[in-house]
C-alpha cells in the first residue's frame, strides 16, 4: 500500500477478538439484572451512567436500582418502561470483545429479535427457575434456529429463590433439551445462574457445587467461534469497482480492482475462480486489504481482488469457484418475517429484494403456510402474513441471484425485502432451496 | 492480522464492517459527503475512507460544519489534513447563518452554537444534493445513539423518526430514499471510545495537539473545564480563570467542550487513563448533553449529527 497509509505494528499486545451475542428475555426474566452486571463487572457502566440511572430510579418511585435504563434509550422507552427497539451495548475482557444485541422477548418485539440474531454468534436465552420453560422460551429458541445463531446458551436465572436445587435446574434441562430435539440446535448449553447475586455469572458460584460447568463470562470469552464461519465455499459478492484513473501513475493507470466482503470460503493469490454470471473463469492476481496485500482473504475480511484476465464485472456480481458454485437462482423457496405493520404478505405482492449486493424485483408467488412461532404448529390456509409473524414462501425474481441454502451461509442464504412505494424494510428471509 | 487460524483481532474485524459500509453507500448513493470536524472519530473515519478506496482516491468531499467557536489547534490539523489526502473541502458556516437570519445567536452566559449547526449543516445537505452524509457518531457514546442505525433515514425536512427505523440484518442496508430525502451513515456505529484509540496507535493517526496534556487557562463552569483562551465561552468576572494542565477528550464547539485535567502528553498516557476512567467522554466533556436526560435524542430527531 502507499506509503502515506502505511500502518503500524500494533503497539497493543492484545489481540482480543469479536464475539456478538443476542440476549432475549423480559424484565421478568432478570435480563437487564444479567446484562446491568456483565456490564458492571467488566467495568463498563460509567458512574455518570449510574448516577442518572439512580437518579431516574428514584424519581419515579422504584425500589430498586432499573438498569433497564442503561439500555432504554428513547424518551419513549423510558416514559413506557418498555424496550421497543434493539439496544446495542459495548463491553470487553483482556480477552474478547462483546456486543450485545439486546432484544424484546415479547412476541410483538419478534423483528426485534429476528434482527439481533441474524449477525449474533451465539443467543442467550433467560429461563426464570420458578416458572421454567415457558411459551415464549420455546419461541425464543426457535427464532434462534431460524436465524441458525451457531451457539444456545440457556441461562436458568433466579436460582437463589429456589434455593439453587440441583432438581429444578435438571427438571429445565430435560424439558427444555427435548423441546430442542425438534430444532436444529448444534451447541447447546445450560447455566444456572443467579444475575441478581452474581452466582454463576462471572465467577463459579460456590452455592451450586453440583454444576461443574463454567462460568456465564467465562464461557463467553472461551467459546470457540471460529468455525462458525463457513470456510469451505468461496463467495465473493462483487461490491464496488475501484479504477484510479490516474493517468499520471502508470502504475495506477490500468488499476481495476474488485472490492467486496468476502462472504465464505478463502480465496488466495493463484486460485482460478469463476466470474457469475458470465461463467468465465480466470485467476487470482493479487489480494489487497486494508493493510496492503494479503496471501489469503476470508470472511469477513473487506479485500479488493484483481484478477488475470479483462472481464466485464460489476456491482451485484459473484465470484466462485468453478466447481463449487451457489445456485443461480430466479425461484427461490424461503422462509421469511414479516416486519411492517402496513400491509400484509399475500400471493401476488410485489417487493424490491436485496440480496449480498445485487438487488432484484420480486413477486410473491406463493405462501406455503404460516408458523405460529410458539407451538410450531403449520397454518396451510394462511391467506397472508401480517406485523411478527413467519412464514414459508416462494419468489420468482427478476433476474438471477446467486444463493446458498441459508443453513449453509447466513451472508448468502439470507435476503431483504423492501416496499417500493414506501421505502422501508417490510422483510427479512433466508433461504431454504432455489432453481 | 493473524492467519493460523482464520482469526481476525476486533480492531480488524471492524475495520472490515466499516470499510463494507463505506463502499456500500459509495456504491449506492449519487452524492455521499463525509462529516468533518477534525476530531478524533472523523480522523478515524477518514482513515477508514482512505483504505475503502485505496489506491483510488476518496470519492466523495468532506464537509465540514464550522461553529466559528473552534480550537485553532484542529483548524489547523483540518487544513493540513484535507491538503494531504486531496479531498475537496466544504465548509458549512453557523456565523453565516446568523448573518443572513436564518438562525439566531442564543443569548447569555452559556449561549452555544451546538445546537445552531443544525440549520447550516441541512441546508448545506440540501444545496450540494448530497444524499448521505457520513458522521462518526458511535453507539457507545450515548443512549440515545445507541439505538442509531448505521444507514439512518432522514426525511425531506432532515428529521430523524426513532420510532420508525428500519431493521437492519446481516450485512444489508437498504439505501433506498426518493428525492430530497437522505440517509446518515455511521460507519463506527460498533466502535467503541477505545477501540478508537487503539486504532489511533495502530495506524499511527496524528491528532490534533489538544488531545495531549498541555498547560491551558481555563475556567470551572457547571463542573467543566472550560476555555478561557479562545474567549468562545463567555467567561463571567465570578468565574476566575487559572492555568492547568489539560487534554481534551472530545473535540467540539469550545463554547461547551470540557477539557479533562490531565498530565498524559503521549498516546500510551492517554489510553492508560481513558481505560481506567469512570466517568463516560460525553458525561465528562459536553454542556450539550446535560440540559435533559433526552438532549441528544431531541437534537438528533431535529437532525443533529
Amino acid at each position: 500500500m502507499a506509503s502515506t497509509i502505511e500502518p503500524a505494528e500494533s503497539a497493543s499486545a492484545k489481540t482480543m477478538d469479536l464475539l456478538r451475542f443476542a440476549t432475549a428475555g423480559s424484565v421478568d426474566d432478570g435480563k437487564s439484572t444479567l446484562i446491568g452486571r456483565l456490564l458492571f463487572d467488566s467495568k463498563s457502566i460509567f458512574e455518570d451512567q449510574l448516577e442518572s440511572v439512580e437518579k431516574t430510579s428514584v424519581d419515579r418511585g422504584e425500589e430498586y436500582t432499573n438498569l433497564a435504563l442503561l439500555t432504554d434509550g428513547l424518551r419513549a422507552e423510558r416514559e413506557q418502561g418498555i424496550t421497543i427497539d434493539v439496544a446495542y451495548r459495548y463491553f470487553a475482557t483482556p480477552r474478547r470483545k462483546f456486543i450485545i444485541a439486546d432484544t424484546p422477548g415479547h412476541i410483538q418485539y419478534t423483528r426485534n429479535m429476528v434482527t439481533g440474531a441474524s449477525t449474533a454468534d451465539l443467543a442467550i436465552i433467560l429461563v426464570d427457575a420458578r416458572k421454567g420453560i415457558l411459551e415464549q422460551s420455546r419461541r425464543h429458541a426457535f427464532l434462534t434456529t431460524l436465524l441458525q445463531v451457531p451457539h444456545l446458551v440457556v441461562a436458568i436465572n433466579k436460582m437463589d429463590l429456589v434455593d439453587y436445587d440441583q432438581a429444578v435446574y435438571e427438571r429445565i434441562v430435560d424439558e427444555f433439551t427435548a423441546f430442542a430435539s425438534k430444532l436444529e440446535v448444534t451447541d447447546l448449553t445450560f447455566i444456572p445462574i443467579s444475575a441478581l447475586h452474581g452466582d454463576n455469572v462471572v465467577e463459579r458460584s460456590v452455592n451450586m457445587p453440583w454444576y461443574d460447568g463454567s462460568s456465564l463470562l467465562h464461557h463467553l470469552e472461551h467459546v470457540h467461534i471460529a468455525s462458525d464461519r463457513n470456510l469451505i465455499d468461496v463467495r465473493f459478492p462483487v461490491q464496488y469497482v475501484i479504477r484510479p484513473h490516474a493517468s499520471t501513475d502508470p502504475e495506477l493507470h490500468d488499476y481495476r480492482g474488485y472490492a467486496g466482503q468476502v462472504a465464505g470460503g478463502v480465496l488466495k493469490p493463484g486460485d482460478e475462480v469463476v466470474h457469475l454470471p458470465s461463467g468465465l473463469t480466470t485467476t487470482i492476481t493479487h489480494i489487497d486489504g486494508p493493510n496492503g496485500p494479503v496471501d489469503e482473504a476470508y470472511a469477513p475480511m473487506s479485500v479488493t481482488l484483481r484478477l488475470a484476465d479483462d472481464i466485464d464485472i460489476s456491482r451485484g456480481d459473484m465470484i466462485a469457484r468453478p466447481h463449487n458454485r451457489p445456485e443461480a437462482a430466479q425461484d427461490l423457496d424461503a422462509m421469511v418475517c414479516w416486519m411492517t405493520p402496513d400491509r400484509v404478505l399475500t400471493p401476488r405482492t410485489k417487493l424490491v429484494i436485496k440480496h449480498t449486493t445485487r438487488t432484484a424485483k420480486a413477486l410473491v408467488k406463493d405462501l406455503h403456510y404460516r408458523l405460529d412461532v410458539n407451538t410450531l404448529h403449520r397454518d396451510d390456509q394462511a391467506e397472508g402474513l401480517g406485523l411478527n409473524e413467519i412464514g414459508r414462501i416462494s419468489l420468482r425474481v427478476t433476474q438471477p441471484l446467486f444463493v446458498d441454502d441459508y443453513n449453509r451461509n447466513r451472508l448468502t442464504g439470507g435476503f431483504i425485502l423492501i416496499d417500493e412505494a414506501t421505502n422501508n424494510t417490510v422483510g427479512a428471509g433466508m433461504i431454504t432451496g432455489a432453481r | 492480522m493473524q492467519r493460523c487460524d482464520y482469526l481476525l483481532s476486533q480492531l480488524d474485524v471492524l475495520e472490515a464492517e466499516s470499510i463494507h459500509i463505506f463502499r456500500e453507500v459509495a456504491a449506492e448513493f449519487e452524492r455521499p459527503v463525509l462529516l468533518f470536524s477534525g476530531g478524533k472519530d472523523s480522523i478515524v473515519m477518514l482513515r477508514l475512507a482512505q483504505k475503502a478506496f485505496w489506491p483510488a482516491p476518496i470519492p466523495f468531499p468532506v464537509m465540514h460544519v464550522d461553529t466559528g467557536h473552534n480550537f485553532p489547534e484542529v483548524m489547523e490539523y483540518r487544513d493540513r489534513r484535507v491538503a494531504e489526502l486531496g479531498v475537496r473541502l466544504v465548509v458549512a458556516s453557523v456565523q453565516d447563518a446568523i448573518d443572513s437570519g436564518r438562525v439566531v445567536e442564543q443569548k447569555g452566559r452559556r449561549a452555544s452554537r451546538n445546537r445552531l449547526q443544525i440549520t447550516p449543516l441541512l441546508d448545506a445537505i440540501e444545496e450540494h444534493g448530497f444524499d448521505a452524509a457520513f458522521g462518526g457518531a458511535r453507539r457507545d457514546e450515548e443512549k440515545a445513539r445507541a439505538k442509531e442505525r448505521v444507514v439512518s433515514f432522514r426525511d425531506e425536512f432532515g428529521q430523524w423518526d426513532p420510532k420508525n427505523q428500519r431493521p437492519e440484518l446481516w450485512n444489508l442496508f437498504n439505501t433506498r430514499i426518493t428525492q430530497g430525502e437522505h440517509v446518515r451513515v455511521f460507519p463506527l456505529s460498533n466502535w467503541t471510545e477505545l477501540d478508537i484509540w487503539d486504532y489511533v496507535r495502530r495506524e499511527e493517526l496524528e491528532l490534533p495537539p489538544i488531545y495531549f496534556a498541555h498547560t491551558r487557562r481555563v475556567f470551572e463552569r457547571d463542573g467543566l473545564l472550560l476555555d478561557a483562551e479562545t474567549g468562545f465561552a463567555n467567561r463571567g468576572d465570578d468565574e476566575p480563570e487559572f492555568e492547568a494542565s489539560v487534554r481534551y477528550r472530545t473535540v467540539g464547539d469550545a463554547s461547551c467542550t470540557g477539557a479533562v485535567k490531565s498530565n498524559a502528553a503521549t498516546l500510551e498516557e492517554v489510553i492508560a487513563e481513558i481505560a481506567a476512567t469512570r466517568i463516560t467522554e460525553r458525561g465528562q466533556t459536553r454542556a450539550d448533553d446535560r440540559t435533559s436526560e433526552a438532549a441528544m435524542e431531541d437534537r438528533k430527531k431535529e437532525g443533529y449529527f
